[in-house]
């Protein structure tokens, strides 16, 4: 297929970005979206122009280094990870637009590359289990309700791609952070600091500048692990007992 | 068993190999031979308690005092970093991500195994280290084996307190599977995402540690020269891939958790970043790189679908339980539609060969006989190169038998993976698939402590020579890498921080400098080299030299013509190279074009290793070493040892050093799956 | 162009500063409109029983609460309780705007929404509407009492019955009420599960799905039953 892509250039994070227009034949549809970037990469070099910055690790949607806003959504057109898209969403003569992700807290480093630094700070804020090595008990001295455990594991899928912030008008991290509070908050594990975390990373959410949630929903609709809305609801519940608990 | 000798332990049960042919002649200097300097004696079972005992202590305050820098931040790095950290000393976590939890340990799948014999089937520490020395074809040092199983029990204590949410059963406790082909239960899992989610459990910890302020952590960094005093590993070199800013980072200890290197053969499932250069510089300065040619073939993988190809995809193991592996009888049937194949000509090869053991031989032998068929030109899906190169994973039957909901139920994620890649549906046409490098036993040289031959370089995880032997067991790398990190490399590295804070190296110290200035004179040298191709195009076609010649099967004559292209293929790279943009930024092409370098050098050598080592065992198959009906052929009196290369200078030839492998808890053995 | 985010961690967090704190509020003082206008627009229907009954329902709500409260204490009450919900929600509101606006100040080029409802969108838009409707409203209605039609204001402007399908027979003033009703249906619709969410209700798919269906209840209930008096004035059915 042939294709017109309209890609984000901006040389680093002081200079000004702006669209450019590349024509690109004999895509196949069996690629993935990220190498048929590689194949228009593979040109730039021959031609001389740089190639363009892009994310990318385990090319299997599962460590969350990818992520591109496609003709103005967080991972192109389907529930998955934009490494995971492949050209067979697209069609013969479509126009592209490719875009990083948009938030005031992720800086554009360069081209379609962004720092996602500040999930990182949330998880630093209190994103965990104190459990210091070589201190646990046995693993079976607290058995876990299986639908516990369940919920738990269906929001730890979140792979910190930060889609959910790209897609959110608000631009705003809750489901990252729900993700995570549900995930720490389901376990008898995570108990005792369940509060003073939902504390901790909501602070941080606010400190970094994300903004709050007004429940629009179109983070979850472009979550490639498909968090639900739950989290979001889990998120406040939290936060609420923690202001009754005065924290 | 050999449980009787458990006690006595010190009795070796085998003699040091002697070493009859020298296919490698000419292609390397023969050195001193290595020993293990640390490994304890005594009773097996003992050598741990009594090595943790003997190791000295540091003093709590004095952690504080103490530099140490982790390059890494997977498993074994993340692990090792929060580890560290809560004790007290002061880290500096590095990783080329933009975030330490994006470690490819994020990508396993299956499972971790652990001696916990939660299952009451007679699992045992011995029967995993029994199994793991068995499974690695009896190439690893029993030592370290032995202290991974039994240290592997409280890799799951410890995760299930950070939170990890493994799969339980009703009753609210763990469940577990058997994986790989062993018959004990042993292995714990979260659903495909088992590697996720641990990385998860090491990165929170390591987070709260940065909170805390112990660890430092250094996201889009990439080391790339190792800085050596005095004979002691004092710091690194590293490029904060933002800025291109060339940082100096001094410490009292250095600790390579870098992972594999399967990216030498451009297609592999690592991800894309995966890099030997870490390793790599450190063996230029003089770390030994010890069983480079050992790599891990995994039979279920997506084929390759063109020559755009960026990565392969594993899809699990467990999906050989159920489907049954065919390709056509006749060549003229490969592109016809499979389900117009007509049973009588189908080749069920595995059940044919294997009767007894089937679809589910293991791995190195299912991607063998895939290769064979495939090179007979029976292969199926996209001609690449030269050979349709996919065998059929059909489930037909299993679906006939078990119907469709159930086979939905089992593998449901799989099939919607494989239908999102390749666009086929896998309930209605076979799935294809095809063998693809996975993962690497080789890696740098270390003693029972994961200290390399360089004073004060410790090395962890996938990055150090392992303790997989010539073949790693399922399950077992993620078990390896959380026991190096939470309580082996904390242990170990005290004894040698004990002698700390060693006095301060200047920035302007001359070694110092000289790191910095060649990182610095390299990335000139690319940046202005303006040649005409690409790096990316230089790593693919040293993928396609080493999948051919130092792939699934390696001859003496492959070997050698491969290393004669490998050198061909150098020389252009430092002359040909295109490196656009600039120096100051993010640079991919920059990036790629220093990794390119070192997988070339890497590649070398393992062709070299492969071709000295003139038997077959585990991931290692050379053809000149097989039994009448083509199986591998062990050579124990000849290379019952671990083969550490030194690096032999730009123009010099490496030099091997040969550690011998004694057993004294285990009886060698040939395996056989007929 | 945006600053890069300072990497620092926040400290110390308090759970009363954060966003959803601020939240909360919106969710609780809306919930208390929603009270309020279900009542009201119940009160409102009386119009449909004729003059005498409309105007003694409107004479009874101030004797509401009687002799424990004085002559209109129950209302005074009530209006103090909505007023201060009134500026909590709009404080809230602005705060929230704000700093939702901040945190992605350079656009996308393309934008597509895949799952969020218009009425999602448009609560700012609707809620501003909401405002300046009120303010007419009571200038129409309660404190001001202008009868558009007449031009008397205050108790010249008629009884409460007088006014109200008085103004209802100027066909733009009916337009005006019907817009708001629309602006109304939409807050309502988004901000009726928008606050089960905030308040941590909604914490499975089932609850969710309650939530939205009760977001579409209240707005056709409340909106549509508003509308009636109007239109019914319009088409004749009530007359003074
Ligand atoms: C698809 C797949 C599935 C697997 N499934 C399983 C399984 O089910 N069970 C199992 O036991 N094993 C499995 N494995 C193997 C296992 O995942 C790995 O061997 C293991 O995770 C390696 O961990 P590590 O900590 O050593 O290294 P990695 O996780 O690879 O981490 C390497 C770290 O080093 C950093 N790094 C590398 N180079 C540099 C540099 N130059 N400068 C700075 N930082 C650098 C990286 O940023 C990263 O943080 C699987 C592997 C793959 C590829
Ligand atoms: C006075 C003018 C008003 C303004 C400026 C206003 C504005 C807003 C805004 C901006 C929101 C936030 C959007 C969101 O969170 O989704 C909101 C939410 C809400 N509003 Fe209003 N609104 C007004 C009046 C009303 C009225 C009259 C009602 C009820 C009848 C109401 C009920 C709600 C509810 C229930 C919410 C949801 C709270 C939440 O999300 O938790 N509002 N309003
Ligand atoms: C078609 C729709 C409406 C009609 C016909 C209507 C009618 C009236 C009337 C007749 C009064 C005066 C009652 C009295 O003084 O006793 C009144 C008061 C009031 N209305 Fe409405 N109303 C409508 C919609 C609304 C809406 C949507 C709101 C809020 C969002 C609202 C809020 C108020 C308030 C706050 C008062 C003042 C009560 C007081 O005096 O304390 N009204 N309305
Ligand atoms: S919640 Fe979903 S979209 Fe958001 S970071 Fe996690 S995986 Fe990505
Ligand atoms: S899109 Fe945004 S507003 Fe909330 S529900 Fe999702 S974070
Ligand atoms: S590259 Fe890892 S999720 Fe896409």
């Amino acid at each position: 297929m042939k294709l017109t892509l309209k890609i984000w250039r901006q040389p680093n994070p002081a200079t000004a970005g702006a669209m450019h227009t590349y024509e690109l034949d004999g895509v196949s549809e069996d690629m993935s979206f990220l190498e048929m970037l590689d194949v228009l990469n593979e040109k730039l070099n021959t031609s001389g122009e740089e190639p363009i910055a892009f994310d990318s690790d385990c090319r299997e949607g599962i460590c969350g280094m990818c992520g591109l806003m496609i003709n103005g959504q967080a991972h192109g057109p389907e529930v998955t990870t934009t490494c995971q898209l492949h050209m067979r969403s697209f069609k013969d003569g479509d126009e592209i637009t490719i875009e990083p992700w948009r938030a005031d807290s992720f800086p554009v480093l360069k081209d379609l590359c962004v720092d996602r630094s500040a999930l990182d700070r949330m998880v630093q804020a209190g994103g965990y289990i104190s459990a210091n090595t070589g201190s646990a008990p046995d693993a079976h001295a607290a058995p876990v309700e299986k639908k516990k455990a369940d919920r738990a594991f269906d929001v730890a899928t979140c792979i910190s791609c930060g889609a959910c912030v790209a897609a959110c008008p608000n631009g705003s991290a809750s489901l990252f952070l729900g993700a995570k509070i549900t995930h720490l908050g389901e376990l008898p594990q995570g108990q005792p600091e369940r509060y003073s975390r939902v504390v901790g990373m909501v602070g941080q959410h606010d400190h970094d500048g994300f903004g709050g949630c007004t429940n629009i929903g179109e983070c979850a609709a472009a979550c490639p692990k498909e968090i639900p809305l739950d989290v979001i609801s889990q998120l406040n519940k939290d936060l609420r007992t923690a202001m009754v608990k005065g924290r | 068993m050999a449980g009787s000798t458990l006690h006595e332990g010190l009795a070796p049960l085998n003699v040091a190999s002697e070493q009859k042919s020298d296919d490698a002649h000419g292609y390397y200097v023969l050195g001193d031979k290595l020993v293990d300097a640390k490994a304890p004696t005594g009773p097996i079972k003992d050598r741990w308690t009594t090595r943790k005992f003997e190791n000295r202590l540091v003093n709590p305050a004095n952690r504080r005092k103490l530099d140490i820098i982790m390059v890494g931040t997977g498993l074994a790095g993340g692990a090792a970093a929060a580890t560290l950290g809560e004790a007290g000393y002061n880290v500096k976590s590095f990783c080329y991500q933009d975030s330490p939890r994006r470690a490819h340990s994020i990508a396993a799948q299956g499972g971790i195994n652990a001696a916990k014999n939660y299952k009451e089937d007679g699992d045992s520490t011995f029967r995993l280290f029994y199994d793991t020395v068995k499974g690695g074809d009896y190439r690893s040092r029993e030592s370290n084996v032995y202290r991974l199983a039994e240290v592997s029990a409280n890799i799951i204590d410890q995760c299930v307190a950070q939170g990890v949410p493994f799969a339980r059963e009703y009753g609210g406790l763990l469940d577990n599977r058997s994986f790989g082909g062993v018959q004990v239960s042993r292995t714990f899992y979260a659903r495909g995402q088992t590697g996720q989610q641990l990385l998860i459990g090491a990165y929170q910890a390591m987070e709260r540690q940065v909170a805390a302020g112990t660890v430092k952590q250094y996201t889009r960094h990439e080391m790339l020269e190792l800085i050596v005093v005095d004979g002691r590993a004092r710091g690194i070199i590293a490029r904060d891939m933002v800025t291109g800013e060339i940082e100096t980072h001094l410490a009292d200890v250095v600790v390579l958790a870098t992972g594999g290197y399967g990216n030498v053969f451009y297609l592999s499932t690592n991800a894309m970043g995966s890099n030997v250069t870490a390793t790599w510089r450190a063996h230029r300065k003089g770390a030994y790189m010890a069983n480079p040619c050992y790599t891990q073939i995994h039979p279920t993988c997506i084929p390759v679908s063109g020559d755009f190809q960026s990565k392969l995809t594993l899809m699990s193991e467990s999906l050989r339980n159920d489907g049954r592996i065919w390709v056509p009888k006749n060549r003229e049937d490969c592109d016809k539609d499979p389900r117009d194949i007509p049973e009588e000509d189908r080749d069920y090869y595995l059940e044919r060969i294997y009767p007894s053991f089937g679809n589910l031989v293991p791995r190195d032998i299912a991607s063998r006989q895939a290769k064979n068929v495939c090179d007979e030109g029976r292969g199926v899906g996209p001609v690449v190169g030269d050979f349709r190169r996919g065998v059929y994973l059909d489930f037909a039957d299993a679906i006939a038998r078990m119907g469709r909901q159930a086979v939905e139920t089992k593998y449901g994620n799989l099939f919607d993976m494989y239908a999102r890649i390749t666009g086929e549906d896998p309930y209605e046409v076979p799935m294809r698939i095809y063998p693809a490098v996975h993962y690497v036993m080789g890696g740098l040289w270390v003693d029972y402590d994961l200290q390399s031959n360089i004073t004060g370089l410790y090395v962890t995880g996938e990055a150090n020579f392992s303790d997989h032997g010539a073949n790693r067991l399922g399950a077992s790398a993620l078990m390896q890498g959380l026991a190096d990190g939470y309580f082996v490399l904390p242990n170990t590295i005290r004894d040698y921080l004990a002698d700390g804070p060693f006095p301060k190296v200047a920035e302007d110290h001359p070694e110092v400098v000289a790191a910095r200035e060649s990182v610095e004179a390299r990335i000139n040298t690319f940046m202005s080299m303006n040649g005409t191709r690409s790096a990316d195009s230089y790593h693919k076609e040293l993928g396609n030299i080493m999948w051919e010649y130092c792939g699934m099967e390696r001859t003496e004559e492959g070997l050698r013509k491969a290393i004669d292209m490998i050198r061909e293929l150098k020389a252009d790279f430092w002359s040909n190279l295109r490196v656009l943009g600039t120096a100051d930024g993010i640079n991919q092409s920059l990036e790629k074009a220093g990794r390119v370098a070192d997988f070339i050098e890497l590649g070398e050598l393992m062709c070299v290793d492969a071709l000295n080592r003139r038997e077959s065992c585990g991931g290692h198959f050379r053809g000149e070493s097989q039994t009448e009906d083509g199986e591998a052929l062990r050579h124990d009196d000849e290379f019952a040892y671990v083969a550490a290369w030194e690096w032999g200078g730009e123009d010099g030839q490496p030099v091997l050093h040969k550690e011998d492998l004694i057993y004294t808890a285990i009886e060698m053995k040939q395996r056989s799956y007929k | 162009m945006p600053v890069v985010a300072t990497p620092t961690l926040v400290s110390p967090p308090r759970s009363t500063r954060s966003t959803i704190a601020l939240k909360l509020v919106m969710a609780t003082s809306g919930l208390l409109f929603v009270a309020y206008v279900l009542a009201h627009m119940y009160g409102n229907l009386k119009a449909f029983s004729g003059q005498d009954k409309f105007n003694d329902y409107a004479h009874h709500l101030r004797e509401l609460g009687e002799p424990i409260l004085p002559y209109e204490g129950f209302l005074w009450i009530a209006r103090t309780v909505l007023l201060v919900a009134l500026v909590a929600h709009v404080v809230a509101a602005v705060l929230l705007t704000n700093r939702n606006r901040r945190a992605r100040t350079t656009r996308y080029q393309v934008k597509k929404n895949v799952a969020s409802s218009l009425s999602s969108r448009t609560m700012r838009w609707g809620g501003a509407a909401l405002l300046l409707f009120i303010i007419w409203h009571l200038v129409n209605f309660s404190f001001g009492k202008v009868n558009v039609a007449t031009g008397e204001t205050g108790s010249a402007a008629g009884d409460p019955y007088t006014l109200m399908v008085g103004s209802f027979e100027v066909w733009w003033l009916t337009v005006i009420y019907l817009v708001a009703m629309v602006a109304l249906a939409l807050h309502l619709h988004h901000g009726t599960w928008s606050a089960m969410q905030t308040l941590g209700f909604t914490n499975t798919a089932a609850s969710r799905r309650r939530a939205k269906q009760a977001g579409w209840l209240l707005a056709v209930v409340v909106a549509g039953g508003f509308s009636l008096v109007p239109l019914a004035v319009l088409v004749g059915i009530i007359e003074k």
